[in-house]
């Protein structure tokens, strides 16, 4: 039997999704117990509204948003510990299994403790175009991070590649927890970096001040719509 | 029905059938992996892959359905090519390591690459290595051997009901397990290495043991519940070295429960492998003669109406004939095989036959569980239950202790008695249940019937089935669950207290001088009168063993052709498949030559006259089974007045050490710690 | 004759203006709407199968014709209507504009689909990264509630339409229609066999049809200016408007809403400020989205942005991601990081996809490299052709087709790679030997 370990760290245990996703659930910080606060329990009853009668799995991925969610109110970290799996499954009353596959077939749930801020980079190739590689390389500068899968010694960030976005003519788009930066380069990365450690959380968006998908200098289409109802903060 | 032509062979085949029904229809095998026939179809290895014509591409055939004049090709070039790629991808991460796999000589992989696999891997990248996972003492697992045809989670969701196996993590990630590490809580969970294609799941316990075809194969019956599950028996020599399942449609379709396939080791601990004679007070080893004169010293000194006999749960039923036979001709009628003092009424077998049949359950549409927990005490049986439930419209309803996991929803309807009653006058909302029923099943637990009001409680059950019309020439909804292989063949024999004759707890309480236990363990020897002289036949130096003046060492079932009948009534042929151990002999001919030592000649010299013999007494045993109507819906004995007010207890505590083999068992001992039956230093003995 | 503003149906698409209702019906949306639902299911199904249009979601199925798989007899099965917002396709971002943007586009929409294929429910499944997106639409969702426009007698035409969001967690295979269905149900995102088809057994059991976000935000234009105003626009059996999403090596990355089969040339060079460096500067352009095989600059000269040209040149017109890639590009990095993104994505229920990928996808790495030997590149050819047509979804197609298209069109650039590898490595390069 071959006792190679593959070289891009896709040998088990545990799925090999780095970091964020070890699979394995044995890890020394799994709490021993969670329970609903009263927020998340608010919450599922409105989640739970949205399914037929008898359909409440469909609140998996939600109720693990919510359990996620909470942790980052509670710990500072969003993730989602295994407890927090059983308690979802005993809420909809569905085998912990299932919960624990869904858990761990979606990149978005992190199955370790991560940083206050999780620093997705798209890496997929309209990111990579357009400069990718700088925004990874401002991560890890100002973030003192090792690369993806790394957690920063002050716990202040960990870093994630994380696949196509969705924001490409926006390219590259880091996301710092739901937040979407686009139209970054090196130094607009560290600058970003830099403001979260200082507890500033700048708009999210374009940081080059594009209006949103328009071409850069304003859009070239959709000029003679009237504006009926300007938005503040819009234009160039 | 629809017409398709499969490599220009016509088939005609039910609309909704798949396409791979229609191929086997036509006599082509269809190489597979993830499709199993008694699984949902998952569709995912691609290795079934067909030509349709018109189809753009090639189509799964496990779940593609059939339409009217389709055509479809096995083995074209797209079909070859197909195939000779999955197998490629299944290999680029599958271990080459045949020759220290389990599965070697009987794997689907292996076999399916000697079809479509190549001679050398292009694959020049890094191979996937998995961890392995623990789930219990049954199952080994090598992971990385794992073709992720998730047939071992839909086994454990759908057929065993405890959904604890799944796929976590995506992609080439994806791991089967349970993901919080813990062994299965399945008494059927052998199974998984049955169904798993490769060498991912197997036999912790045969584990680097043998080769498939070092192996000598025996057709048997399982005697460690009362499914009888159709089995074969693997030895190497004068070991059994492993049991699998046959199918049997009808009884155990093709699974098998744990203690049954697992607790064989126990055949070769603890065994009684030569004749002892208590003498001054201690058991010393004797020759055949010396126990057998022993035994005809003591039995012609004491009077007939003294002497008791005691059928066991394992005994088959040539032995029971040959030791009634005996009794008889020594004038007694002290018989008795109900070890656990159940009321059984013997005067009518359906009165103590699981009558609807175990394939019956498919038919019910209500069921009724009477102190039985079918998932220990049965657990095949309890998994056709829970598939006929997860079908749809089958109300369950149990009478019994609260918090039972039955691995299917049911609904606790009461502990005791009083809930019977209710039922019985028909003020219970699950009365109406069973009445608007068409098939109602009643299961009563042979547990329910022993104690104090065991008759009343017979009687109850019969009442409910009968006030639901469960009782037709057409339907039999009356249903006894037995706990072995051994106690229904000796209720057919009538190895019960004859006219006059005294039962167990008569000859217990100084009833009795001598006692013959045959094979019978399934009491506290403690309760045998001081100065009873025991005579115990059997196998095992188990809990009757040590209280025996002359211990005459018998054959397990594994080592002596032999007929058994199940819960169901139907009788079933085993087959020697090892000898006995060292003096041991097979049980009949023990009893024919004490037989002779006391000047009795049995009127039978082989088998086969025994066999003439047994069933020109008994014919039933001769007859192939069919499950019978009712064709008399008069109760058995018992007054329903009598009932106590006593809640329902569960006789088997302990399922992985029900039996007098399975207590030899290490194997057994060590799933009764991990699953809590015992505390861990007790069994640790 | 480039689309005009007038003609444009998403006229907020840059948030320009304010999303919300007020505004949003001062656009127009929501004009008429129930007017337009009382003229009944048949018309509402004959009108699109008039316009022509097409899925916006990258198979480009006849919208029309998709919804008339509905059942139409009523039964106690409820119908379901569920809108694919798991956009997710690299090079893809359309639909997060329009919900962002013009949300009532697609709510309104989502009434009209729902009501003609006999739907009291739908649900939007957006992708779990689009947060803030999604914090929008059920914001949107909830002033179309309070404004009588959903819900119990939804715009007063007497019929009952609920509308939910549902989020998704990070799988780009959920938007495959079946694997969308399981996620929603609570399961992994792994693709149902079929048949059966989800029009017959999707969501909970029951018939459902699911639909592009773009696909059904056009429905109300289409139906309020009629299916021929729509179908006059590109070329037959290509009609309509459609957003692309221009981007990768342009001087203007942008969206924009044009007439379908314009140019390529045209669209990049009046929208996106033209390829950076000039167009003599293009290498190539992968046209619809990674899962399309790239088109080198020969094709881009002259092709047009539709459906059945780019089919022509083994390509498609997919999502309409249009990623442009100049001259500095190393095109092997470029597409071995797509294999890497459907190695990633892959579910991991067949087997020619949960291997293939990571096959394919480590080939390429090599490649990249020219760390390996030049037959290896008809080996990966192979073995895309192995993994293609063998797999339950498509997801295994579109994840081997860019390779494809890089042998197709690039194998020379790749076989340089080799060449110099070894070159720089005058010692046979020892290959990572397989395990066995």
């Amino acid at each position: 039997m071959s006792g190679d370990l593959r070289k891009d760290g896709v040998q088990s245990p545990g799925g090999g999704w780095g970091a964020t996703h070890a699979g394995d659930q044995q890890h020394d910080l799994q709490p021993t117990h969670f329970q609903f606060d009263a927020e998340s329990n608010a919450e599922i009853e409105k989640i739970l509204a949205r399914y037929p009668a008898g359909k409440q799995a469909s609140g998996t991925i939600p109720l693990l948003y919510v359990a996620q969610r909470q942790m980052k109110r509670q710990t500072g970290s969003a993730w989602v510990p295994r407890v927090a799996m059983d308690a979802i499954a005993a809420r909809l009353g569905i085998p912990p299994i299932r919960v624990y596959e869904v858990a761990t077939f979606y990149f978005m749930f992190n199955t370790r403790p991560i940083g206050r801020f999780h620093l997705q980079v798209c890496g997929t190739t309209p990111c990579m175009l357009r400069g990718s590689d700088d925004v990874l390389r401002a991560c890890k500068d100002a973030g003192h991070l090792k690369g993806y899968g790394d957690t920063s010694p002050d716990g202040l960030f960990t870093l994630t590649e994380v696949e196509c976005l969705g924001a490409c003519v926006n390219a590259p788009v880091l996301q710092v927890d739901d937040d979407y930066y686009e139209d970054l380069d090196y130094d607009r990365t560290v600058a970003l970096i830099e403001a979260l450690k200082r507890g500033e959380r700048p708009n999210p968006g374009s940081t080059i001040g594009r209006q949103t998908s328009a071409p850069e200098g304003g859009p070239l289409t959709l000029t003679e719509i009237p504006v009926v109802h300007a938005r503040s903060g819009a234009g160039e | 029905m629809a017409k398709v032509v499969v490599d220009g062979i016509e088939v005609e085949v039910p609309n909704g059938a798949t396409v791979l029904q229609a191929c086997e229809a036509a006599g082509k095998e269809i190489p597979r992996f993830c499709y199993h026939e008694r699984l949902s179809i998952a569709g995912n290895c691609r290795m079934c892959l067909v030509e349709v014509e018109k189809a753009p591409k090639p189509v799964a055939s496990c779940a593609y359905p059939v339409a009217d004049g389709m055509v479809v090709k096995t083995d074209s070039p797209m079909v070859r090519n197909a195939r000779r790629g999955v197998m490629e991808f299944l290999l680029i991460n599958h271990p080459l390591d045949c020759p220290i796999c389990d599965q070697g000589g009987e794997c689907d992989l292996q076999d399916q690459a000697v079809a479509y696999g190549m001679d050398r891997s292009r694959y020049h990248e890094p191979k996937r290595v998995v961890k392995d996972k623990y789930m219990g003492p049954l199952v080994k697992t090598i992971m990385t051997r794992c073709i992720q045809c998730t047939r071992c989670v839909r086994f454990a969701s759908e057929v065993a009901g405890v959904p604890e196996l799944g796929a976590t993590s995506r992609g080439e990630s994806m791991e089967i397990g349970t993901y919080v590490e813990k062994a299965l809580t399945s008494e059927l969970s052998g199974n998984l290495i049955d169904i798993c294609p490769v060498g991912a799941l197997t036999s912790r316990p045969y584990a680097f043991v043998s080769r498939p075809w070092e192996l000598r194969k025996t057709d048997s019956i399982d005697v460690q519940d009362a499914t009888g599950t159709n089995i074969r028996i693997d030895n190497r020599g004068p070991e059994v070295l492993r049991i699998l399942p046959r199918v049997n449609d009808d009884v155990n379709e093709e699974w098998m429960a744990d203690r049954g396939r697992f607790s064989f080791d126990g055949l070769k601990r603890k065994r009684l492998d030569r004749p002892w004679l208590r003498v001054d007070g201690k058991l010393k080893p004797v020759s055949w003669a010396e126990a057998f004169r022993a035994v005809a010293t003591k039995l012609k000194a004491t009077a007939p109406d003294r002497i008791g006999a005691v059928a066991g749960d394992l005994v088959d039923v040539e032995s029971v004939f040959a030791l009634k036979s005996l009794m008889t001709a020594l004038g007694s009628a002290n018989l008795d095989c109900r070890q656990d003092g159940a009321a059984i009424d013997g005067s009518r077998r359906d009165f103590y036959l699981f009558n609807s049949g175990i394939a019956g359950i498919d038919r019910a549409d209500a069921l009724l569980i009477i102190g039985s927990n079918p998932r220990v005490e049965a657990p095949v049986i309890n998994a056709r239950i829970r598939r006929r439930q997860v079908a749809g419209r089958f109300p369950v309803g149990v009478v019994g202790p609260v918090g039972l996991n039955l691995t299917y929803a049911y609904d606790h309807l009461g502990e005791g008695t009083a809930t019977l009653r209710t039922i019985l006058d028909g003020t219970h909302r699950f009365a109406e249940v069973l009445k608007n029923a068409k098939n109602p099943m009643v299961i009563l637990g042979r547990g329910a019937l022993a104690r104090p009001d065991g008759a009343a409680v017979l009687a109850a059950a019969w009442a409910i089935a009968k006030a639901a019309d469960a009782l037709r020439p057409d339907w039999h909804g009356f249903n006894l669950l037995h706990h072995f292989g051994g106690q229904v063949g000796a209720l057919d024999l009538g190895f019960l207290p004859g006219a006059g004759g005294k039962d167990l707890g008569a000859m217990l309480n100084g009833g009795a001088d001598v006692l013959w236990l045959l094979g019978a363990d399934g009491f506290d020897p403690a309760a045998i009168a001081p100065g009873t002289f025991v005579i115990y036949q059997g196998h095992h130096g188990d809990r009757a063993a040590s209280r025996a003046d002359v211990i005459l060492p018998g054959a397990a079932y594994t080592e002596k052709d032999a007929t058994y009948v199940n819960t169901e009534g139907r009788a079933q042929r085993a087959w020697l498949a090892v000898h006995a151990p060292g003096d041991a002999r097979e049980d009949w001919r023990i009893i024919r030559a004490a037989g002779e030592g006391l000047g009795v000649r049995l009127p039978f010299d082989d088998l086969a006259q025994l066999r003439a013999k047994m069933i020109e007494a008994v014919p039933i045993l001769g007859q192939p089974f069919a499950p019978r109507g009712c064709e008399d819906t008069t109760g058995p004995a018992g007054d329903v007045a009598g009932l106590s007010a006593a809640p329902f207890a569960l006789p088997i505590a302990q399922y992985h050490l029900a039996d007098a083999i399975a207590r030899a068992s290490d194997v057994m001992a060590e799933c009764a710690r991990t699953y809590g039956e015992v505390p861990a230093l007790q069994a640790a003995e | 004759m480039a689309l005009s503003d007038k003609d444009r149906i998403f006229t907020n698409l840059y948030g320009l203006q304010d999303w919300r209702l007020p505004a949003a019906q001062r656009r127009g949306n929501w004009d008429g709407t129930k007017a337009i639902l009382e003229k009944g299911r048949d018309w509402i199904i004959e009108e699109v199968k008039a316009s022509g249009l097409r899925g916006r979601g990258g198979a480009g199925f006849p919208t029309g014709m998709k919804w008339s798989f509905m059942p139409k007899q009523p039964s106690e099965r409820p119908h379901y209507l569920v809108v694919n917002a798991d956009e997710s396709e690299p090079g893809t971002c359309k639909d997060r504009d329009i919900i962002r943007h013009d949300p009532h586009t697609l709510i309104e929409g989502c009434l009209i689909a729902g009501f003609a294929m006999g739907a009291h429910a739908g649900y939007i499944y957006i992708r779990g990264e689009y947060y803030n997106e999604s914090v929008v639409l059920e914001a949107a969702i909830q002033e179309a509630y309070d404004a009588g426009l959903l819900g119990r007698n939804a715009c007063g035409s007497g019929w009952d339409f609920d509308l939910y969001v549902h989020r998704g967690a990070g799988a780009y295979i959920c938007g495959e229609e079946t694997a969308l269905i399981e996620s929603l149900e609570g399961k992994k995102g792994m693709p149902r066999l079929k048949p059966p088809f989800p029009a017959a057994v999707g969501l909970y059991g029951a018939p459902t049809t699911v639909n592009n976000v773009e696909t059904i935000a056009v429905v109300p234009t289409i139906l309020r200016r009629g299916g021929a105003w729509f179908a006059g626009f590109g070329r037959p059996k290509n009609s309509g408007t459609k957003i692309f999403c221009i981007q990768g090596h342009v001087n203007k990355p942008c969206n924009v809403e044009e007439e379908m089969s314009i140019p390529m040339r045209e669209l990049i060079e009046r929208h996106a400020g033209g390829v950076r460096g000039g167009w003599d500067n293009l290498l190539c352009v992968i046209p619809g989205g990674s899962s399309t095989p790239l088109l080198p600059k020969e094709i881009c000269d002259t092709v047009l942005m539709d459906f059945d040209a780019l089919r022509e040149h083994k390509s498609g017109l997919g999502t309409a991601g249009v990623i442009v890639m100049d001259k500095s590009t190393d095109i092997v990095r470029a597409i071995a990081r797509l294999s890497k993104f459907y190695k990633h994505e892959s579910c991991g229920q067949c087997t020619p996809c949960r291997e293939g990928m990571g096959w394919v996808s480590r080939m390429m790495e090599r490649m990249v490299e020219g760390r390996a030997e030049v037959e290896e590149i008809d080996l990966l050819e192979e073995v895309t052709r192995r993994i293609e047509g063998h797999t339950i979804c498509a997801l295994a197609d579109g994840g081997v087709w860019p390779v494809q298209g890089l042998i197709r069109h690039f194998r020379p650039v790749m076989e340089e790679r080799i060449a110099d590898y070894k070159r720089r490595h005058a010692k046979p390069a020892a290959l990572p030997l397989a395990a066995e």
